[in-house]
């Protein structure tokens, strides 16, 4: 457990040793307020609850979680720490593990931030703290599954920039497919069938019936093997990089 | 200490390393010498298991790299070409995180940090942050690294690149400080390094190796071996070419300068004895009135032989 943990301490001090982790976490709260409060009009909604805000979360975390994952492997193929990591006695599969969760804790915290939003609410209304509750629980899944997907992408290549436009890429294709316009481009070029299995696949789709308070297993267990797959080809890709390299 | 058998990697239609063997026990240092491309580093890189042998194994103080690689890695100090450190970190915090990836218990963790800081000599720097040091220190902390846990086996990929004069003898010093102890593997391009430092050679070129033995006999193997070098002047040259290169006994002969005089070497004939061909040699040239400043039998020269070796590999290929 201690090298875990070892690994897991030594990224979140490097999120801690430049701007960037504070910086990004800044740039996400004022967003999410400013979707709340501007773009979602919470005030006016005389609805006491946070949908409005959780509706912008998936849209805003395309751009936060492959920028808080970009650096995870990119950085270490970069500076060359990744063969000094990969000949410390280690399994690559506790390396992933460690990079991911220190990731997911730094999510974690900017997702934390939002509570005084909560708090407004609940000041202003009468809220149900249930569905609140369950908002931040498909939040807090849906950053882990963008960040599974992001620490994949950052594996194959030692550009930080490569590694976050690549993330977006792929997060938005998995998000994309449950929005109506889609469905519908998707229905009438391929036919339903395929609309169906891309609003299934969708991420959008079962973060909103988490966030609407239904806490069905299949969603949960929708994101968590999500953030298990792309964590085993996390480390199948390391594994792969260090071969051809 | 390090056993590699039948070695072999190959990148795609490349074989970058073919067919290596080395065994080395407690005690030795071995260099490991060759021209860019020669399979060094990749060598290296299936030693410390980083790499995965195409075809072949290795195993560290008896524990094979396939089979067991963590249980390897633990007998294993490596430090890998370039220097890969964490730039944000200082060299004591970055040991420390060392020390617990290494599994080393919290009550031996400050000591083995104090001690690979004490023999890198980084106890100065040891909380400034490692983007904030020089080239030299940041190799330091790299070694630092890979002494921390004070392995039977080290393996170091040029450990001086890049250090100034005096921070490359004090590195050597540290080397020649712990060979008795551990197994010692250096890659290296500085010759006088491999000279000073290890007691087995091996010169690779195109992924084999193509000399391996004691300096001595490596050196025994270049054709400046028990040759006759005279040192003299630059105006004496056409005359002691003329009363020299033709005496009995020299096959041919050679002039290189040598700082603000010349060096003649008088390569001897099959079976000649080179004490026979030194004596005659400064007695033709007193005869000629040639002053030598400085006359020797050559034991021999490692740079002429790894010239040979890997100039034949390169036309080779």
């Amino acid at each position: 457990m201690t090298p875990l943990l070892a690994i897991f301490r030594r990224e979140i001090a490097a999120y801690g040793a430049t701007p960037m982790g504070a910086a990004l976490i800044t740039v996400f709260l004022i967003a999410n307020a400013s979707c709340a409060f501007y773009l979602g009009r919470l005030l006016e909604s005389d609805d006491a609850s946070l949908a409005i805000s959780f509706a912008f979360h998936p849209w805003l975390y395309l751009f936060l979680m492959p920028a808080l994952a970009m650096r995870l492997f990119a950085e270490e193929r970069e500076r060359g720490t990744f063969e000094l990591l990969m000949t410390l006695p280690l399994r690559l599969s506790h390396i992933v593990l460690a990079k991911f969760l220190a990731a997911w804790a730094m999510a974690a915290l900017a997702l934390l931030l939002t509570t005084p939003l909560w708090a407004t609410v609940a000041y202003l209304g009468d809220p149900d703290h249930g569905v609140i509750a369950a908002g931040y629980a498909a939040s807090f899944l849906l950053a882990g599954a963008y960040l599974s997907i992001s620490l994949a992408v950052s594996v194959l290549t030692k550009s930080q920039t490569v590694a976050f436009i690549g993330a977006v890429l792929l997060c938005f294709l998995f998000s994309i497919g449950g929005e109506e316009a889609a469905r519908s481009a998707l229905a009438a070029l391929f036919g339903d069938k395929v609309s169906q299995i891309a609003a299934t696949m969708s991420f959008t789709i079962h973060f909103d019936a988490i966030a609407k308070g239904f806490l069905d297993l299949s969603d949960i267990l929708f994101f968590l093997s999500h953030i298990a797959f792309w964590l085993i080809a996390a480390t199948r890709l390391a594994d792969l990089v260090r071969q051809t390299s | 200490m390090i056993d590699a058998a039948q070695l072999t990697k190959s990148f795609g239609s490349h074989r970058a390393v073919r067919n290596l063997n080395l065994r080395a026990d407690k005690g030795d240092v071995i260099g490991l010498l060759g021209p860019n491309g020669a399979g060094k580093t990749t060598t290296m890189r299936m030693m410390s298991g980083y790499l995965t042998p195409s075809a072949g194994r290795v195993s560290l103080c008896g524990c094979d790299m396939a089979k067991a690689p963590r249980e390897a890695q633990r007998h294993l100090g490596y430090l890998p070409e370039g220097n890969p450190v964490y730039g944000e970190m200082t060299p004591f915090s970055f040991l420390r995180f060392v020390a617990a990836a290494r599994d080393l218990s919290r009550r031996r963790q400050p000591k083995a940090i104090a001690r690979a800081l004490h023999l890198t000599s980084l106890e100065e720097v040891a909380h400034q942050r490692v983007d904030t040091l020089s080239k030299g220190y940041r190799r330091r902390v790299g070694l630092a690294q890979a002494l921390l846990h004070d392995p039977p086996v080290l393996i170091l990929d040029e450990p001086t690149d890049g250090l100034d004069p005096n921070q490359k003898r004090r590195i050597r010093s540290l080397v020649r400080e712990l060979a008795s102890e551990k197994t010692i593997l250096i890659s290296t391009h500085i010759l006088e390094e491999v000279l000073e430092n290890c007691a087995r050679i091996l010169v690779m070129g195109g992924g084999r190796v193509l000399a391996d033995g004691t300096a001595a006999a490596l050196m025994a193997r270049s054709a400046y071996h028990q040759a006759v070098s005279l040192r003299i002047a630059f105006g004496d040259e056409e005359r002691a070419r003329a009363a020299l290169g033709k005496l009995e006994g020299v096959a041919r002969h050679e002039t290189r300068r040598r700082g603000d005089s010349l060096l003649l070497t008088l390569f001897p004939r099959e079976g000649a004895e080179p004490f026979a061909l030194a004596r005659k040699a400064r007695e033709a040239a007193s005869a000629d009135k040639i002053p030598i400043a400085a006359l020797q039998i050559e034991e021999g020269r490692l740079d002429d032989l790894f010239h040979e070796l890997t100039k034949a590999k390169e036309k080779a290929r």
